[in-house]
């Protein structure tokens, strides 16, 4: 669209599209005019009113961000009319609002509290509004909900229904005893959520949290009995950082390890060596369903979905319980990982499983659900004892005191810390495919994908469903059935995108052989458990800064992982074997959609 | 009460199973079933897929679209300050005497529910009343005990 209106800012003229807010307006001219209802990622409400400006020739203030600019507006956005009302407009939210701020987990990144102290808002102009006895739902594995500290704002309800397809939250009642809350007032672990988190990036407050496990880690860590091994997701090292001091987009891959290991934990191992393993386990069940289709004519789930996040996951038991079968057996490398930890790691060195305390330290809220499926105990024990999201590691290396800046890089410990360049991209939606390409050619034809240096481009990027379409050519003979084919391949991410997928898959219409499903917008990086805020520009450069760390592996294909190959020689024996069966697959079941 | 599985099934053949379709099916469920159960909502979110969250959400935000199990003759008395000025609290005494619940309750046998509501836009009458669908104006203890009386005796 044409730039074509002009309105004047402050003074300051600035031209935007048709259609584009007054709050859009100041953006491009950079004034910042304070907003809490409001979020970059979803639809506009208007119902917060911080974001008032004046605007000449009108006696009301109008909100900002619910108003489209107009050829020859003239706005002022801060003047003492203005700046009267968001104090009072602060001050009446306040008045609803449990301000344990010394005490509230996202005191010093709250946004509410930040505009409060900006506006140097008296905590008792208004009476406080708060009903008394509210409880904290603690019910959910993965997501906490404390409604005394919710502001109504409805960017939860808005991410649920936008972003996710869920509609897991809703606004319920009405005026005053209108509250964001549940089916029935029913509590989280009841409901249809798939614990993805997002409602917790998205809100302003402390009324949406993922559920907490660092004190239980610190109480392992200083039990010299317990073993206590952590491994850390690919898109923790890539956004760590920010809630710590550095730049947005900034990697900490080194001071991050150097971080926990001076913490306490007794090795530090790297998920991405699970994340290997999952391409070679996933790779190979990939072939054996094409083999399937295309020479024995088996009855087989094509396309085959990629089963490594765990919203997605929960998202599918729920929404499309009869197409369970395309999901991929393998469980998520974190399960993988708490697997081999108790089993193989500590067959390694020689310590007695029961000891060992596996942590996960992850970008996500679901990751805390899967880790307490009652089915993830293969190993004989609960295989992950516990995940933490980044934000809780950021916690942790605060709590320790550590001048995290100023940290010495350190490396993974061994024995499941190596990985390649392939496992990294798992953050970013597109990874796992590209990871899964990039071994599943060299497997099929014994040559790298036809793209320069590994690098897969038209499958990265933000765009909601990503295709693409690979012709095998010139295969070896094993697989010589594949020869001419052109397999389609399709990424998704974003619960709503995997929905329009599912639905094509349902109604039989589906052209792909696999295809990559994240629950999280932008994949890994943009999760649930991630540092707040996340936006797209955010999003963006997380995943640039996953792919600079692939392109700076030494190895970037996970079949040619020294550690994987060990594995499998000593340990596994080989892909889909009965080892791997048995502790690196997992079965799916139906719940209930509504 | 009628079997809710089918009565949905009826209702969105009649209202289609859009979105939009929501309030009428709520209302023709109110009608027969007197209040929107759990499994009537859960019903209606399967009819239209549309979660149970977003159902319970509109049916919450009605005073009239009840998610409480009510009687078969809902009494709501207007509490707005004219009709209250005018004497509803005595014509609520009466009614409570009358029935031997409190507002807010139901009596056993599930025909009455006594309850309070917001403005019905009758002010110049009051105080006043609905018995379902149908209103009554100018109450008094008097008329009041006809009225209900008439319901208690031969309707039933």
């Amino acid at each position: 669209m044409a730039n074509n209106i002009t309105l004047t800012i402050d003074g300051t003229k600035v031209t935007v599209d048709q259609g584009q807010s007054i709050l859009d307006a100041a953006k491009k001219v950079d004034i910042r005019i304070p907003t809490l209802c409001h979020h970059e990622d979803l639809c506009v409400a208007g119902n917060c009113r911080v974001c008032v400006v004046e605007m000449e020739g009108r006696n009301n203030l109008i909100p900002s961000c619910a108003t489209p600019a107009e050829e020859g507006m003239e706005i002022i956005t801060s003047s003492p009319k203005v700046r009267r009302a968001r104090k009072d407009i602060m001050a009446l939210l306040v008045s609803e609002h449990n301000t344990q701020c010394t005490t509230c987990y996202r005191s010093t990144n709250c946004e509410l509290q930040d505009l409060a102290a900006e506006y140097n808002v008296d905590n008792n102009m208004y009476l406080s509004v708060l009903k008394p006895n509210g409880t904290i739902d603690k019910s959910s594995w993965s997501v906490e909900k404390d409604d005394s500290k919710c502001i109504r704002c409805q960017r939860c309800v808005r991410t649920c229904a936008e972003i996710q397809h869920v509609n897991a939250l809703a606004v319920t009642e009405r005026g005053r005893d209108m509250k964001v809350s549940t089916f029935m007032h029913l509590p989280m672990n009841e409901i249809v959520c798939t614990n993805c988190g997002q409602c917790i990036t998205h809100c302003p407050t402390g009324a949406l949290t993922e559920r907490r496990y660092y004190d239980e880690i610190w109480e392992a860590i200083d039990d010299p009995e317990k073993h206590v091994v952590i491994n850390t997701a690919p898109s923790v090292r890539v956004a760590l950082g920010e809630t710590l001091g550095f730049k947005v987009g900034e990697r900490v891959t080194g001071k991050m390890v150097t971080a926990l290991k001076k913490i306490g934990f007794d090795s530090v191992l790297d998920t991405d060596f699970t994340a290997d393993l999952t391409i070679i386990e996933e790779a190979n069940e990939l072939l054996v369903r094409l083999k399937k289709a295309f020479v024995t004519k088996e009855e087989v789930a094509l396309p085959m979905i990629t089963s490594c996040s765990p919203g997605w996951v929960k998202f599918i038991e729920h929404m499309y319980p009869d197409h369970l079968a395309h999901l991929s057996t393998c469980k998520s490398p974190q399960q993988m990982f708490g697997a081999l930890t108790k089993t193989y790691y500590a067959e390694k060195i020689g310590v007695d499983p029961s000891k060992i305390v596996s942590v996960a330290g992850m970008p996500c809220a679901a990751k805390k659900f899967e880790a307490n499926r009652p089915e993830m105990r293969d190993s004989g024990f609960q295989d992950v004892d516990a995940g933490l999201t980044t934000r809780e590691l950021g916690h942790m290396i605060k709590q320790s005191g550590l001048d995290f800046l100023d940290l010495e890089d350190s490396d993974f410990d061994s024995h499941m810390g190596e990985s390649t360049g392939a496992a990294v991209i798992f953050g970013a939606t597109g990874g796992v495919m590209e990871a899964a390409l990039r071994t599943a050619y060299v497997v099929i034809t014994g040559r790298n994908v036809p793209f320069e240096n590994l690098n897969i481009t038209p499958i990265r990027g933000m765009e909601s469903i990503k295709e693409a379409t690979i012709k095998f050519e010139n295969c070896v003979s094993e697989y010589s059935f594949l020869e001419g084919v052109e397999a389609k391949f399709a990424i998704a991410h974003g619960l709503t995108n995997a929905r329009t997928i599912m639905d094509q898959i349902a109604r039989g219409e589906s052209p792909y052989v696999f295809i990559e499903i994240m629950a999280c917008p932008g994949g890994c990086i943009g999760g649930g458990g991630q540092p707040i805020p996340t936006n797209n520009e955010i999003r963006l450069q997380r995943i640039k800064a996953i792919y600079d760390e692939d392109m700076g592996k030494p190895i970037r294909m996970s079949h040619e992982n020294p550690e994987i190959k060990k594995i499998y020689q000593e340990f596994l024996k080989e892909p889909l074997g009965e080892k791997s069966h048995h502790l690196l697959h997992t079965k799916y079941r139906k719940r209930k959609r509504y | 009460m009628a079997e809710v599985k089918e009565l949905v099934k009826e209702l969105s053949g009649k209202y289609g199973n859009k979105r939009e379709s929501l309030i009428p099916i709520l209302q023709g469920i109110i009608d027969r079933n007197y209040y929107l159960s759990k499994e009537a909502m859960l019903e209606v979110a399967r009819e239209l897929d549309v979660s149970a969250a977003e159902i319970y959400g509109t049916a919450s935000f009605y005073s009239f679209l009840d998610t409480e199990a009510k009687g078969k003759y809902k009494i709501r008395v207007c509490k707005s300050i004219t009709c209250d000025m005018k004497g509803k609290n005595s014509v609520v005494a009466t009614m409570e005497g009358m029935l031997k619940i409190k507002v807010g309750e139901t009596t056993q046998d599930e025909r009455f529910s006594l309850l309070e509501t917001n403005c019905i836009g009758l002010c110049d009458e009051g105080p006043a009343m609905l018995i379902n669908d149908e209103c009554f104006t100018k109450l008094t203890p008097e008329k009041v005990r006809t009225i209900l009386g008439d319901y208690v005796r031969n309707k039933f």
